[in-house]
């Protein structure tokens, strides 16, 4: 094992070790990001759905209420 | 109800985590043989044990799906295993700037936990195409179980093997002195290093566990509102 | 459990006997995989450690084939519900299999390293007895037992050949650092050396871990 690197040329090791890291997690959550919007847009969808839905039927919108 | 939970959890893994990064670099000595580029080892190795930990994890709740069938243990193995692989990307590329900063070299094959590790990794890789090869939902959670299963039993067998096959280990041996040479601050801040990466994990796991339940949930929704 | 075993095993080695589909495609794709190591290597005759790696690389591969064929009889022909509504223990298909698969390995095996002497191995092959043997029995047990689950798991996926060696690679690897460990010193230039004990008891340790866990397991991969 060689010597001890010097500070400056070991920091960017260590930074580029530790950014790794960062940028992988936020990769992550920028996925899961992803899947929250797709999860919202079904939401979305479904929702309109039910309202129209109870607008086509009175008589449900009334046993909702 | 998988959220549950969740808020508290990632508090107290980004209090963890920032607590050891803090720790890592305003607290713990530099080490007499490799200076500074020794910081990587408090991201490296909890990384690396907390993967492995996920493997078995995963592993285990694949015994539990194979006792009960149940869709709950699937998912719990496929997401810890499936995060294990990512944390194993993560392991493996510190890993290759450890190596590149000590030895002058991206790789090194005289290193058996890193070769090890590899091996485990690309078994694991094969997982998801596995999995979605597979069309009948219950013989793919079966089969993934059986892999997982087969998996837990293949990580400590695998590095058992690759250690023996070298003889002179160059490994940074950080972790071999614990009990011998390495301080007492230095492992303090390891054991915090880890404490966070667990907390980390199991933070993720529930966070993506609630997002597939959500996703389950809304489609059986989306069924019920369609056939009414 | 036992008479329903040699019944299975019965069958399957009528059915090699009679379609010839295995043991023949392994042992010529050996003896080629040899002929590529030849030019690819560069050497006309190998020793020590290099002897060992190429023996086992071309027993791994050629095992690999073995694996894809193993259960392809059963899914194309039905095999697999015949079985299943027989009132038989399921272990009984795994036992019969990886007996199998350790009798084609064998076979394949007693051949290939008879050419492999005579093709590229430098030192006589007869030193290595009784290590060599010893060696690939044990191995053989270990790549029966992983190759029938791995078999098992990937015959029902849509992508088989491909499935088959992205999973035995790995899972196979302890095997062929052990066994290529253990017969290096068996094929050294001028006399054998002793048979290092640490990994044959690997090999052991591997046999036994995965014969329990496929024991365990392998019902579930029939089941329906």
């Amino acid at each position: 094992m060689g010597p001890a690197l010097p500070l400056d040329e070991a920091g960017a090791y260590v930074a580029a070790a530790y950014l790794v890291f960062l940028a992988l997690i936020l990769a992550y959550v920028g996925i899961m990001a992803s899947k929250l919007g797709r999860i919202e847009k079904e939401l979305t969808e479904l929702t309109e759905l039910a309202a129209r839905r109870d607008a086509d039927d009175p008589a449900r919108e009334k046993e909702h209420a | 109800m998988y959220g549950r939970g969740l808020k508290p959890l990632s508090i107290a893994s980004v209090a963890a985590l920032i607590g050891a990064f803090a720790l890592v670099f305003f607290y713990a000595p530099l080490d007499a043989d490799q200076g500074f580029i020794q910081k990587i080892f408090y991201l490296h190795v909890p990384l690396a044990l907390v993967a492995l930990g996920g493997f078995v994890t995963g592993g285990v709740y694949g015994i539990k799906h194979l006792r009960s069938g149940s869709r709950e243990h699937d998912m719990k193995s496929y997401v810890a295993i499936h995060l294990s692989i990512i944390l194993g990307v993560a392991t493996l590329a510190t890993g290759m700037i450890w190596a590149k900063a000590s030895w002058g070299a991206w790789w090194v094959w005289d290193e058996p936990t890193l070769v090890a590790f590899l091996i485990v990794f690309l078994l694991y890789a094969c997982y998801q195409p596995l999995r979605f090869a597979i069309e009948d939902p219950d013989r793919q959670m079966r089969y993934a179980a059986v892999f997982a299963v087969i998996g837990g039993a293949f990580v400590p067998l695998c590095f058992m093997s690759v250690r023996f096959a070298q003889a002179a280990l160059v490994h940074p041996r950080v972790l071999d002195q614990t009990g011998g040479g390495m301080p007492g601050s230095m492992f303090f801040t390891f054991l915090v290093a880890l404490a966070g990466m667990t907390l980390l994990f199991v933070t993720l796991w529930k966070f993506e566990l609630s997002s597939k339940h959500a996703r389950a949930q809304l489609a059986a929704l989306r069924r019920r509102v369609a056939s009414a | 459990m036992r008479p329903v075993v040699a019944a299975l095993l019965r069958k399957d080695l009528r059915l090699e006997l009679r379609t010839r589909e295995s043991v023949p495609a392994m042992v010529l794709f050996s003896v080629s995989t040899f002929v590529v190591f030849r030019f690819a290597l560069d050497r006309e005759r190998l020793e020590g450690d290099l002897a060992a790696g190429v023996l086992w690389v071309t027993l791994l591969f050629a095992a690999v084939l073995g694996i894809n064929r193993l259960f392809v009889a059963e899914r194309e022909q039905g095999g697999f519900d015949g079985f299943l509504l027989a009132p038989v223990d399921r272990t009984a298909m795994f036992v019969a299999k990886a007996l199998l698969l350790f009798g084609f390995l064998s076979a394949v095996e007693l051949v290939a390293v008879s050419v492999y002497s005579v093709l590229l191995l430098g030192p006589s092959p007869f030193q290595a007895f009784p290590g060599l043997p010893l060696v690939l029995a044990l191995a053989n047990a270990g790549v029966a037992v992983v190759g029938t689950l791995v078999g098992a798991l990937a015959v029902q996926t849509r992508a088989r050949d491909l499935i088959v060696p992205l999973l035995a690679l790995p899972l196979l690897l302890p095997i062929v650092i052990a066994g290529a460990e253990a017969t290096a010193p068996l094929l050294a230039e001028g006399g054998a050396g002793a048979l290092p004990g640490r990994w044959l008891a690997i090999l052991g340790l591997y046999d036994v871990v995965f014969g329990l866990i496929a024991v365990a397991v392998f019902d579930f991969l029939l089941e329906d």
